[in-house]
């Protein structure tokens, strides 16, 4: 009995693969397993070569696997590209239509299903992925009646006579395959898991989740890959709240509608990838000098420019610290897992009005895509936090304004809708007085710099830092964000088996940056990792920058479109100098 | 009931004596007072130019964004409180050069909010260079022997992006300005008026007195009938785009946000941010 595995399907995009990998998943996620999948896919929506894999486990788990158990291949290319990650005595299951060789020095059992063939008895080749998963699933001896309960989900809503012929099909492969290999693999077999439902999703939905609850009622979004998935989820749901997405010309419409739709009360987020972000700069330092509330996600993809547009990669960093031309208070925080893409939603509304700042919330395409299995989210623990917003002004004599910029002790000043009674002011770009006139008095200048550049000061959020410090002095700090968190772990375990000790810490507060909560566990490691999906370090940049200790920080860095792997961060952390 | 005075405030504008905008600012007060609006149920939304400052001369909440991003921001606010009068204003550069992109999109939206073009066919804010309203062979600091680029008609184009409400007049004529402004507010979609603005200080050819001479107003044709799109567009190139009036009018269709599939009447600014543990359960329960 195993923990644990990795299985894999492969084939041309459109063939498939996804609807494969999802229903298989979801049969996975009824018995209980923890899961974490990974979607390699290109820029095209027909043809080329795209694999899901899934990670299968007992227990909980945050990164993909190095090797891989079960391949199920639907051509010959998705063999030769995939089968140097099986590990010795894996299976690969394939479409015998296409005389599939397992290549040279692999140590792996072929299955050749005529899949296709069966699928056409059937009626319908596009049958061949239920031919396939059933196969597969058997081979694994999980209860047939799961799988089959996944397929009548997906296909329900086509009627009854396509749900009956997806599970003959199911059942065919299973049939052949147990038949070939003389019932299912012992060496496959998963011990059994809690059987409790876990929550399974993408980064991107946890965010889109989020938002609703977070009271998130508007978005304005321009479709980029990897962030469409929140627009696409809610449309979905916020119709029943009264609330609607707007699919807007380009970016800069998409946060200019959300700075106005945020300005008159409503909490409006927009979301993008690297090349939206850099159309957003200037209209993020009108939220930051109109102090208007807005939250963006981006969820970074390969750069600079069109880049790899569906590879990992978390390049953005220095354009969401930096970005925006001038000075302006911004906040930037980093989710680390999907339960933190939900929570941070809630955290991000509240921040940028408490703070009424605009908040950027940082994701990667391995987070935001790569679905993953999560603990139940509580909703009684939401808080909502308008700041200082009021309903009414004071009474205002002919002429005179609210001081809708009114200088205070913490900087924030009150916040008051269109609309209201004894609300009026003016809100503009151009620097400005107590009441929101444009004004070039040098005096006032200083203070309203001031009041808005002080209004961060000492900020902390909630986990700001994860962090996992079991030794005292440990050889070896390592630092990561974002998706990579969980990678970092299961290398961690590899090195204390090596008898090298790790503390492990997550920075989910990019930017203002936690120095002072940081500095103590810098002091206390003999050796500084930085581990990130970038070319030029850009964290290591910002710890170095702001807390120091530069000689003991070494960097991680992978920018080939791929995210670590645990085995490279094990290997490259032994090898440190 | 408010009065226009109740629309004024105490900031002086910094616009030019003389400079055509003063009278569209009049106007705006006007019709607000007309059509029975308070001061805090207007939301002037302005651009970056001369024109831009307007929202800080009106008393009424006002926001004056970044250059070109006007009706982006005014279509927001709009979404957020429909309840509130939105009149989004700027000049031809805001509107037809660096905003054009929003311009159409909002015509083709059609959220019923005003757009008032303060058109003086040259940049002031910037010391005097062509705008995409000026004429061929119009001579600016930036285009010295002359703009070689065709004038672009923002008629002709809001008309074919399926504009519901077009419309044009000229700053000397405060009434017909006025009352094609209250037209604007009160239909039930999205209103373009552009306006002839001269600019006394940098513009030296579309005088006060050149617009007098070329312009046609729509009152000399009693037969004309703005819901009818063919002539509208029709009068517009006969016109050459010099004629002022209520140009086309589509009462038929509805606005985007009776259009949108469960958007409440009252402002969503004004909804409750909690949900039912019951409804948050059933969004949970699609991830299981």
């Amino acid at each position: 009995m195993i923990s644990q595995l990795s299985w894999k399907i492969g084939g041309q995009q459109g063939e498939g693969v996804e609807s494969t990998d999802r229903i298989f998943s979801t049969a996975l996620n009824r018995l209980g397993y923890y899961l974490y999948g990974y979607r390699h896919f290109s820029s095209r929506i027909k043809g080329g070569h795209t694999n899901n894999k899934i990670r299968i486990s007992t227990y909980p788990i945050r990164a993909i696997s190095d090797d891989l158990d079960i391949l199920v291949a639907f051509d010959q290319e998705s063999i030769d590209l995939n089968a140097k990650e099986l590990r010795s005595g894996g299976v690969i299951v394939a479409d015998a239509k296409f005389k599939p060789v397992v290549p040279e020095g692999i140590d792996a059992r072929l299955f050749a299903v005529p899949i296709t063939a069966m699928a056409e008895e059937l009626g319908t080749s596009l049958m061949k992925n239920m031919v396939a998963s059933g196969a597969s699933w058997a081979l694994l001896g999980l209860p047939l009646e799961v799988f089959n309960k996944a397929v009548e989900e997906e296909f329900g809503r086509k009627g009854a006579a396509i749900v009956e012929k997806n599970i003959e099909a199911v059942k065919r492969g299973a049939e052949f395959v147990l038949e070939q290999a003389g019932g299912p693999l012992n060496e496959f077999k998963l011990e059994d898991a809690d059987g409790q439902q876990k929550l399974f999703m993408i980064g991107n939905e946890a965010i889109g989740l989020g938002c609703v609850a977070a009271g998130c009622r508007l978005m304005s979004a321009y479709p980029i890959t990897p962030a469409s998935e929140i627009m696409e989820y809610l449309i979905k749901k916020l119709p029943a709240l009264g609330g609607t997405v707007v699919q807007t010309e380009d970016e800069i419409a998409a946060v200019t509608m959300a700075i106005g739709a945020n300005y008159a009360g409503v909490r409006t987020m927009t979301a993008s990838a690297g090349p939206g972000l850099s159309l957003m700069m200037e209209a993020i330092g009108l939220a930051g000098m109109t102090e208007t509330p807005l939250v963006i996600v981006d969820t970074q993809r390969g750069g600079p420019s069109t880049g790899l547009p569906t590879k990992q990669e978390q390049s953005d960093l220095n354009a969401m610290v930096y970005g925006t031309h001038g000075e302006i208070p911004k906040i930037v925080i980093a989710p680390a897992s999907i339960e933190d893409c939900f929570y941070d939603m809630i955290e991000a509304f509240n921040l940028a009005e408490q703070y009424q700042v605009p908040v950027i919330v940082m994701t990667d395409l391995q987070l935001s895509l790569g679905k993953q299995s999560c603990e139940p989210f509580d909703y009684n623990s939401i808080q909502i936090n308008r700041g200082k917003l009021v309903q009414e002004g004071p009474e205002l004599e002919q002429h005179q304004l609210f001081k809708r910029y009114e200088l205070t002790e913490d900087g924030v000043s009150p916040r008051i809708l269109p609309g209201a009674k004894n609300g009026i002011h003016h809100v503009t770009g151009v620097e400005h007085d107590e009441v929101g006139r444009p004004s070039e008095s040098a005096i006032n200048r200083l203070k309203m710099m001031d009041k808005r550049l002080h209004k961060l000061d000492g900020l902390f959020i909630r986990e700001g830092l994860r962090v996992d410090a079991p030794n005292e002095t440990p050889d070896l700090l390592i630092i990561g964000m974002g998706s990579t968190g969980g990678t970092i772990d299961q290398a961690r375990e590899w090195l204390a088996n090596d008898g090298i000790t790790t503390n492990h810490i997550t920075i989910r507060q990019i930017h203002p940056f936690p120095t002072e909560q940081l500095i103590p566990h810098l002091q206390q490691a003999k050796k500084v990792v930085v581990i990130e999906n970038n070319a030029t370090a850009q964290l290591a940049g910002q710890i170095k920058m702001n807390a120091g200790f530069a000689e003991k920080i070494r960097n991680l860095l992978k920018y080939d479109g791929n995210p670590f792997l645990p085995s490279e961060v094990y290997k490259a952390c032994k090898e440190l100098d | 009931m408010a009065t226009f005075k109740e629309f004024r405030n105490n900031v002086k504008p910094n616009w030019c004596p003389g400079c055509g905008d003063f009278s569209i600012q009049a106007a705006i007060q006007r019709a607000a007072a007309n059509v029975d609006l308070e001061p805090e149920d207007l939301a002037v939304i302005s651009g970056i130019g001369c024109s831009g400052r307007i929202s800080g001369y009106i008393n009424a909440y006002g926001l004056h964004g970044i250059h070109g991003r006007a009706l982006p921001i005014a279509q927001g606010v709009k979404l957020a409180n429909r309840e509130l009068t939105v009149i989004a204003s700027g000049g031809d550069g805001d509107g037809f050069a660096i905003g054009m992109g929003h311009t159409v999109h909002a015509i083709r939206r059609n959220l019923n909010i005003t757009y008032i073009v303060m058109d003086n066919q040259i940049y002031g804010l910037t010391k005097g260079q062509t705008s995409p309203r000026s004429a061929e062979g119009f001579k600016t600091k930036s285009t010295p022997e002359g703009s070689i680029e065709s004038t672009l008609s923002p008629l002709e184009i809001a008309m074919s992006a399926g504009a519901t409400f077009v419309a044009q007049s000229f700053s000397s004529d405060l009434k017909q300005l006025t009352a094609l402004i209250e037209a604007g507010i009160k239909h039930e979609g999205f209103s373009l008026i552009n306006v002839f603005s001269p600019c006394v200080t940098f513009n030296k050819i579309n005088t006060y007195d050149w617009f007098k001479e070329n312009i046609v107003n729509l009152e000399q044709f009693p037969d004309y009938d703005p819901a009818n799109r063919i002539a509208a567009m029709n009068k517009i190139m006969e016109t050459n785009g010099m004629l002022t009036g209520l140009i086309y009018q589509n009462t038929q269709r509805k606005s985007y946000e009776d259009m949108i599939s469960g958007f409440g009447t009252e402002a969503l600014a004004k909804q409750d941010l909690t949900l039912s543990q019951e409804h948050f359960n059933k969004l949970v329960a699609e991830f299981k």
